[in-house]
């Protein structure tokens, strides 16, 4: 499993279109799959899936106010998605996007409220770059346990969440609460607002600038090659002189750093102030984006749009054609399936080529 | 990882953390007496809610490590836990019987746990994303189904068994309970007897710890890991239908609530033992049971969040505290090709 070495390859010799069929198919074929066995559960529940796929897609991509809002639902996801495919990159599963995401927009909207009088150029990206830095040291928690106790990062970040929803509950409730009954933190600060241009949210562009950057440091520095070394076989990594464990701890506090800009953005340019429960399952949807882009972090733009964009157009297919939007839900979890379990796809697009992204997690919960 | 061999042994429950854990326990039980004969009834709530807390926990723990006792690891605990919830109230909702209602919750688990060994041995799916992929799909199936307002047809209730219930401390305590919280003590010593004493067993820990040996002397190594997983999963289904069925009565979003994860440390805890993991829950309950209990302790000034907080903090406590010293076993989580 950890021997194939072909993930180096990432010089354009090759024909780009050819690579793109290659790295796209089997995602692509597997949100096939997933859309129709989605119309399949419509069409049992008694709805007609073609005016309610008709209805989603008018309500993500059918006027330049639907692109805005799919946009703007596709950034945190752009950031859950690069948090869990970078991680993924070292052989560590960080499901605990949420909480990271949590804490990242807890802190960014105090900072956006409470600190006064810097101009926008300054007290904009303070708090973006605070609230990052919250999410990264909240997930360097779970990557030093693993370090320093073996405790599998699977079980940690998910008893972080937990345990971030009733710090940011706490919070919100009370120090940081905002005056009246509804427990929130104070409206942000017009200097601390990300903007949005036109259409577009300011916040997204951030997105895409991140998933460069990430696609940079895993593929063009020494650091990310130690990464994919250590997610390839950590064993050998440590004989190559590969500090594995300092790896692993920088390895989720970028991760972390990734999914608590996405909590920053979603505070400082879409709600505008911290409220609980305003992203519930993101970090959920960044496992699936995660593997649906093949864990490449500039593959991860086009899978957060897709969901976004289903995500955008849930409530307008709800209204127009009385579906449960929960239904994107459903729909979620079998793409996460199909891309999962790709020897499915594989077989029936009669495909025999090896997959060299292929994830390999589970070894047990030793360190 | 090291070669410290400690596994397979025969005797089942082996405390074999230091000195310091035993004193730990005689201290907590002596604590526990000198409060009973303090607060008698607060105590006894306490603690009586503490081996309820306990039983969704440990019925987790026994379908976490059955499964990776056959080398199978399964992260999706809690997804089985929360369809099985779901069924098992939707059962009792449209037929109003509260046995078969158990059952479809049980038939629900055992299903998913069937789709689990589907995943990791014919897919040959790494098998934390198989788990994941059934917790997403259970949040995503329940919310799509779930409609507000479902009431249910009665819940289990307590059975007090005649003169044992009249016991200071230990009647109310073990022998006042609902159905599926007897059930589960009845199970931990029945799989404790049955993973170190029986055939099954041995089998079972065979494939876990050296698929190609168990597999020369003839156990058919994917056969078994399919047919434990599904057995596995049928307790995980149990654990969902206590939740909708015996303690709360009825079915709400995500209501695991993280258990299947934290089942999955007390198993770690437990050290892969039924009887170890039981111990383990009981803590775990504990810290539960304080959290429901914590205004009657005169704990107010704490704030809530924090009280909420304490099981979680728990988890990565003990994980980081005990992950080290336990040794999961050996082929877990590993594919095994009989070619």
């Amino acid at each position: 499993m950890a021997t194939e070495e072909s993930t180096e390859t990432t010089g354009g010799r090759t024909a780009i279109l050819p690579r793109i069929w290659k790295a796209g198919s089997v995602p692509l074929f597997s949100v096939f799959l997933a859309a129709f066995i989605g119309a399949m559960l419509l069409w049992l529940s008694g709805s007609n899936p073609f005016t309610a796929y008709w209805s989603l897609l008018q309500g993500a991509l059918g006027s330049p106010e639907a692109i805005g809002r799919t946009l703007e639902k596709a950034t945190p996801l752009v950031f859950s998605g690069l948090a869990v495919a970078f991680a993924f990159k070292a052989g560590l599963f960080n499901i605990g996007g949420q909480g990271q995401l949590l804490i990242g927009g807890i802190v960014a909207a105090y900072l956006g409220f409470a600190v006064d009088g810097l101009p926008f150029l300054i007290h904009m990206p303070l708090a973006l770059l605070g609230g990052s830095l919250a999410g990264a040291l909240w997930a360097a928690i779970a990557g030093a346990l693993k370090t320093y106790t073996g405790a599998h990062e699977v079980i940690t970040t998910i008893m972080l969440n937990y345990i971030a929803i009733n710090l940011t509950d706490f919070l919100a409730n009370g120090p940081w609460k905002d005056t009246g009954i509804i427990a929130r933190t104070p409206k942000i600060l017009d200097t601390a607002v990300i903007p949005t241009w036109g259409f577009i949210p300011l916040g997204f562009v951030v997105a895409v600038l991140m998933a460069i950057l990430t696609y940079y440091l895993l593929f063009k520095t020494t650091w990310g090659y130690a990464i994919r070394t250590t997610g390839l076989n950590a064993e050998a990594a440590k004989y190559a002189g590969i500090k594995v464990g300092r790896i692993i701890i920088l390895t989720m506090a970028f991760s972390g750093f990734l999914a608590g800009m996405g909590g920053a953005v979603e505070s400082l340019g879409v709600i505008g102030r911290y409220q609980p429960g305003f992203n519930v399952g993101l970090g959920f949807d960044g496992i699936t984006i995660a593997l649906l882009a093949k864990t490449n972090p500039l593959g991860v733009i086009p899978a957060a749009i897709l969901l976004g964009a289903m995500d955008a157009g849930g409530s307008q297919m709800q209204f127009d054609a009385g579906v449960r939007f929960q239904i994107i839900d459903v729909i979620k979890a079998l793409i996460l399936f199909f891309v999962s379990a790709d020897i499915i796809v594989r077989k029936i697009l009669g495909s025999r080529a090896v997959d060299e992204d292929k994830v390999t997690l589970s070894t047990g919960w030793g360190g | 990882m090291t070669t410290t061999t400690a596994p397979i042994t025969k005797k089942g429950v082996r405390l074999d953390a230091p000195l310091f854990g035993r004193i730990a326990i005689v201290l907590l039980g002596i604590a526990a007496l000198v409060y009973y004969f303090l607060q008698p009834q607060q105590a006894t709530a306490v603690y009586a809610s503490t081996l309820r807390q306990s039983t969704p926990l440990i019925l987790g723990a026994l379908c976490g490590l059955i499964g990776e006792r056959t080398g199978i690891i399964n992260i999706g605990i809690e997804g089985q836990m929360l369809l099985g919830a779901f069924v098992a109230f939707l059962a009792n909702v449209y037929i109003g019987n509260l046995f078969i209602a158990v059952l479809a919750g049980v038939a629900t688990g055992a299903l998913l746990g069937l789709f689990l060994a589907w995943m990791s041995i014919t897919l040959k799916m790494d098998q934390i994303i198989g788990g994941t992929v059934i917790n997403i799909m259970a949040l995503g199936l329940t919310s799509f189904f779930y409609v507000a307002g479902l009431t249910t047809k009665g819940k289990l209730q307590p059975i007090p068994l005649g003169p044992l219930a009249d016991i200071p401390l230990f009647g109310p305590i073990f022998f006042n309970n609902a159905p599926i919280t007897y059930l589960t003590i009845i199970l931990v010593f029945f799989f404790q007897f049955a993973l170190f004493r029986t055939v099954w067993g041995l089998r079972t820990r065979a494939v876990g710890e050296h698929p190609s040996a168990a597999d020369t002397v003839g156990i058919r190594v994917n056969t078994m890991r399919y047919m434990n997983t599904t057995l596995a999963g049928c307790l995980s289904g149990l654990a969902g239908a206590y939740l909708t069925l015996e303690a709360v009565g009825s079915f709400e979003r995500g209501m695991t609530n993280g258990r299947g994860f934290v089942a999955l440390a007390v198993m770690i805890f437990g050290k892969w033992t039924p009887l170890g993991s039981w111990g383990a829950a009981l803590l775990f309950g504990f810290a539960t049971a304080l959290q429901t209990q914590f205004q009657f302790l005169g704990l107010d000034f704490i704030p809530h969040q924090f009280i909420g907080m304490f099981p979680y903090v728990l988890t990565i406590v003990v994980l980081a505290g005990f992950v080290g010293r336990s040794r999961p076993p050996a082929a877990e989580g590993k594919v095994y090709d009989p070619e």
